[in-house]
């Protein structure tokens, strides 16, 4: 609360000195994400929230331009999926709004509605570079898990820029328990779901009589099933995968992504005819259910040679650890996997996948979300230095930061701890 | 000192063994044979792990870190009957030894995860293979995991190829005792005694805080579910159960010199008396600070040691009270904000801990997380740095071998590269403090158990034949 008002002040009281004053941006390594590629000693100049240059350092930055110098500079990463922001605590249902095992609604759950852009994880994920989110619910309910959500890293209100981007759906295993027991429940759901919406006239307009869903849950689904709206599929096996591209092929007007997609390797040249993007936790390697029999650390490789858009996610801890799809990025690497592929795996397919234009990339006119680093975005060892979102330099503290601060020294001889800020 | 009768086998004999073995073992390694010293009724499940065939070798011209806190740059690991023979700048090959040219490869010991449930909650995470906790009671100080230990897990061997050659296997933390955990070489093998650390203690899991008052007090449905419902509930439950393992190991005690019977065999206190003895090795699941120093506390109270806190996630809160007590943290780089307990965890309690003075352990419990402990330690390492906690590599891969070692009693054996110990041994592609290195060849008793470019030794468990993952670089 403090911060945001001493940032509204701040605000108000530099704008008109602020909106005429660039901030350059000097890498020694700078990774656009474009066609302009890596730049060595290069330079990234922001003025009024966009990106106004992108070039060698030897061009020189404009007068009067605040300079900061990092070994990298990046596009802010984006994280393709997460719940980050949903909850404050996991493991305390209280403060979890991810998933609603008990609601009556399914399709029609609007994740937009759980989220806290002061959740305490939301600055522990920028402080790693991530300045943007899709958010998903969970889907505990029922196979729809509701809808997913755009949001910055900025921590203040309206920081979701795009509620209802896309349709939640879990199939696999997952969707199988909570369907009944199958896949072939899980299925007959969906198709039944499908055929609600398509005669949701006859089906609700005096009576509530769907198939599978409710009249709310069956209007909020009708955009994705329209093809108006993107549908995130969660599956693993690759003959989850090849059913869910079956379907794709019949309802053509689908748009339709795949998260999880451990066997995705397995059908990678139908996944990029289709033109389906994949998001892939590119650590899973272990046979950890019977869905992931083939899982394989060269996955995400795999599927980027095939020429499927790849986007890298954190999926064991995907709330308060989305942050570590760098690290996974960078293993993904070791294992194959083509340094620009896996940057672009956090920056322009992710920005490709949701439809947000201008992220992901440093080029003239783009946002102002910029990352600079004190190297390889992609080591363990490195963090950023400075987040910038829509040109905006954002605070390097978190509540991580302070208690750190805190224990820094043990000394409690003049007073407790608890005076120590 | 004989056991000759069943009904005398009781805790006492074998503390009377293991410090006779103990005593006898100054030379590192010399415990290969202590298990099969000893009989059925002392040690009723053995070690069979044997070292496999190794020949000498000598890895030259690579950054050697020692695990005892030194570099050596353009260095060399001599390993010879299985052993370290030396290591140092001007190692030669004696007649006879293979040389594997090492240069721009980095060499350390092997990684000791001392936090793991491989086996026990195995791949795939079915229902069927859910053997980590006996919450059958708050107190089953009496189950044995190694019982629940599948050798055929696939982690096993993605663990192998991050680089891991011994690891404790732990049951969960449900209980306030929650059972024996056990030492393993990590080594493929048709039976869990066929991996077991040959001589290593036993250990005993215990826990604080949420998952014991949770899985009792507050689980399965029923309300009373059954103590313990509070953290007060947990402390009472701890004391209670030292309470009757003191009495036990006083009666073992007056038998062992001469004063009457000693007790029935009772499985619960056995354990428990082993660890009031010292003979095993307490190790406690706690992420507290509070509760790290009431733990301390009863630990005083009872005259017992707790070797390491595991998740710890608050240690650099007490930093001091570790160090002056002497306890290890086995923690997480980054894990946090997952329950009420893990909210304060923060990246730099790794350093902030080994800065304290304090023995500082990079921990798994991951089947996931245990493929890259070298990564997780250079997490915490360079998180440290930024806020001037500057530890050098040589010194920070302690948190990866010898203080592991340490902790579970070992480190005579194994966890650096010393003369005499065992020839767990990584070679890495390149400094293993990058997300881009790769263990490339890892040694176990000097025999190569993996090869990262050579399929053939690439080992493939049963559960994997005939899928199709099935040899597939994993």
């Amino acid at each position: 609360m403090i911060r945001r008002l001493l940032l509204s002040f701040a605000a108000l009281a530099v704008s008109p000195f602020a909106a005429a004053q660039p901030i350059a941006i000097y890498g020694d390594t700078v990774w656009t994400g474009t066609s302009q590629g890596t730049i060595t000693d290069g330079m990234v100049v922001i003025d009024n929230g966009r990106i106004v240059s992108v070039g060698p350092a030897s061009g020189g930055a404009p007068s009067g331009a605040t300079e900061v110098r990092a070994q990298w500079v990046t596009p802010g990463l984006i994280s393709a999926f997460s719940r980050t922001g949903l909850s404050e605590v996991s493991g305390v249902d209280d403060a979890n709004d991810s998933g609603a095992g008990s609601s009556p609604f399914s399709a029609a759950l609007n994740a937009a509605d759980g989220f806290n852009p002061e959740a305490t994880a939301i600055a522990v994920t920028r402080l790693d570079g991530f300045t943007r989110l899709a958010v998903a619910p969970e889907a505990q309910s029922a196979l729809f898990g509701g809808q997913g959500f755009l949001a910055d890293t900025s921590g203040l209100p309206g920081s979701i820029f795009r509620e209802r981007v896309f349709a939640f759906v879990v199939l696999g295993e997952r969707g199988a328990s909570i369907s009944g027991g199958s896949r072939p429940a899980a299925w007959a759901s969906l198709r039944g779901a499908f055929d609600d919406v398509r005669f949701f006239g006859a089906r609700y307009m005096t009576h509530n009589e769907g198939n599978v869903l409710t009249r709310m849950d069956a209007q909020a689904l009708m955009p994705a099933v329209k093809g108006d709206q993107l549908i995130l599929f969660q599956a693993s096996r690759a003959s989850d995968l090849a059913a869910i591209m079956d379907f794709k092929e019949q309802n053509p007007s689908l748009r339709v992504a795949i998260v999880g997609a451990d066997e995705g390797w397995m059908v990678a040249g139908r996944l990029a005819e289709l033109d389906i993007p994949v998001i892939v936790d590119a650590f899973s390697n272990l046979p950890s259910s019977f869905s992931q029999l083939a899982a394989t650390s060269e996955n995400a490789m795999r599927l980027s040679q095939a020429g499927v858009t790849v986007a890298i996610v954190n999926l064991d801890n995907d709330s308060h650890l989305a942050r570590l799809a760098t690290q996974i990025a960078g293993n993904a690497v070791a294992n194959g996997m083509d340094f620009d592929d896996a940057m672009r795996a956090l920056t322009t397919a992710p920005a490709a996948i949701f439809g947000m234009t201008g992220l992901g990339i440093l080029a003239p006119g783009a946002r102002a979300d910029v990352v600079a680093w004190d190297g390889d975005p992609l080591e363990v060892t490195s963090a950023p230095t400075a987040v910038y979102i829509d040109g905006d330099a954002q605070p390097m503290e978190s509540r991580q930061t302070k208690l750190r601060d805190r224990y820094r020294t043990l000394d409690e001889r003049q007073r407790p701890m608890a005076f120590k800020r | 000192m004989t056991c000759g009768a069943v009904m005398q086998f009781g805790k006492l004999c074998l503390v009377a063994v293991a410090a006779l073995a103990l005593a006898a073992c100054e030379a590192p390694g010399s415990r290969d044979d202590e298990d099969a010293g000893k009989s059925p009724a002392e040690n009723p499940f053995p070690s069979t792990y044997k070292p496999y065939p190794s020949q000498t070798l000598l890895i030259a011209n690579a950054t050697v870190l020692d695990g005892a806190g030194a570099r050596i740059e353009n260095g060399s690991v001599l390993i010879e009957g299985g052993k370290i023979k030396a290591v140092g700048a001007d190692v030669t090959a004696p007649d006879g030894a293979v040389t594997l040219d090492a240069r721009g490869k980095w060499v350390t010991p092997g990684i000791i995860d001392n936090h793991s449930h491989l086996g026990a909650y195995p791949s795939p995470g079915v229902d069927a293979h859910g053997d980590g906790n006996e919450i059958s009671g708050p107190v089953t100080a009496e189950v044995w995991v190694e019982h629940s230990v599948w050798p055929q897990d696939p982690g096993f061997t993605r663990a192998l190829a991050g680089g891991i050659t011994s690891l404790q296997i732990l049951p969960g933390s449900a209980n306030l005792f929650g059972g024996r955990g056990v030492t393993l070489k990590n080594v493929p093998a048709r039976t869990v005694q066929a991996m077991k650390f040959p001589g290593a203690p036993y250990t005993l899991k215990m826990a604080c805080g949420e998952n014991p008052k949770r899985v009792y007090g507050y689980g399965r449905g029923t309300t009373p579910g059954g103590a313990p419902y509070s953290r007060m509930g947990n402390v009472a439950g701890y004391r209670d159960a030292w309470i009757k393992a003191a009495d036990y190991k006083k009666q073992l005690d007056k038998a062992e010199s001469g004063g009457g019977d000693p007790p029935k065999r009772d499985l619960e206190l056995e354990t428990l008396a082993g660890a009031l003895s010292g003979d095993i090795l307490v190790h406690m699941h706690c992420y507290r600070a509070d509760e790290m120093a009431q733990i301390l506390d009863i630990s005083n109270e009872f005259g017992y040691k707790v070797a390491a806190f595991h998740h710890a996630v608050e240690s650099y809160k007490i930093a001091d009270k570790l160090a002056e007590y002497g306890a290890c943290s086995s923690m997480w780089a980054d894990w946090w904000g997952f329950k009420m307990e893990a909210y304060d965890g923060i990246p730099e309690n790794i350093p902030l801990v080994h800065n304290a003075g304090a023995c500082a352990i990079v921990h798994s419990d991951s089947d996931v997380g245990i493929q890259r402990l070298n990564q997780e330690a250079a997490k915490a390492w360079a998180d440290g740095k930024r806020i001037g906690i500057d530890v050098p590599i040589e010194v920070a891969w302690q948190w990866l071998s010898l203080n592991p070692a340490k902790s579970l009693g070992i480190e005579k054996e194994t966890g650096s590269l010393e003369p005499g110990k065992m020839a767990d041994v990584v070679i890495w592609s390149g400094n293993p403090f990058s997300s881009y290195a790769k263990a490339e060849k890892v040694f176990i008793d000097g025999a190569q158990m993996f090869d990262r470019n050579d399929p053939a030794l690439q080992p493939v468990m049963d559960f994997e034949l005939g899928h199709p993952g099935e040899g597939d670089r994993k």
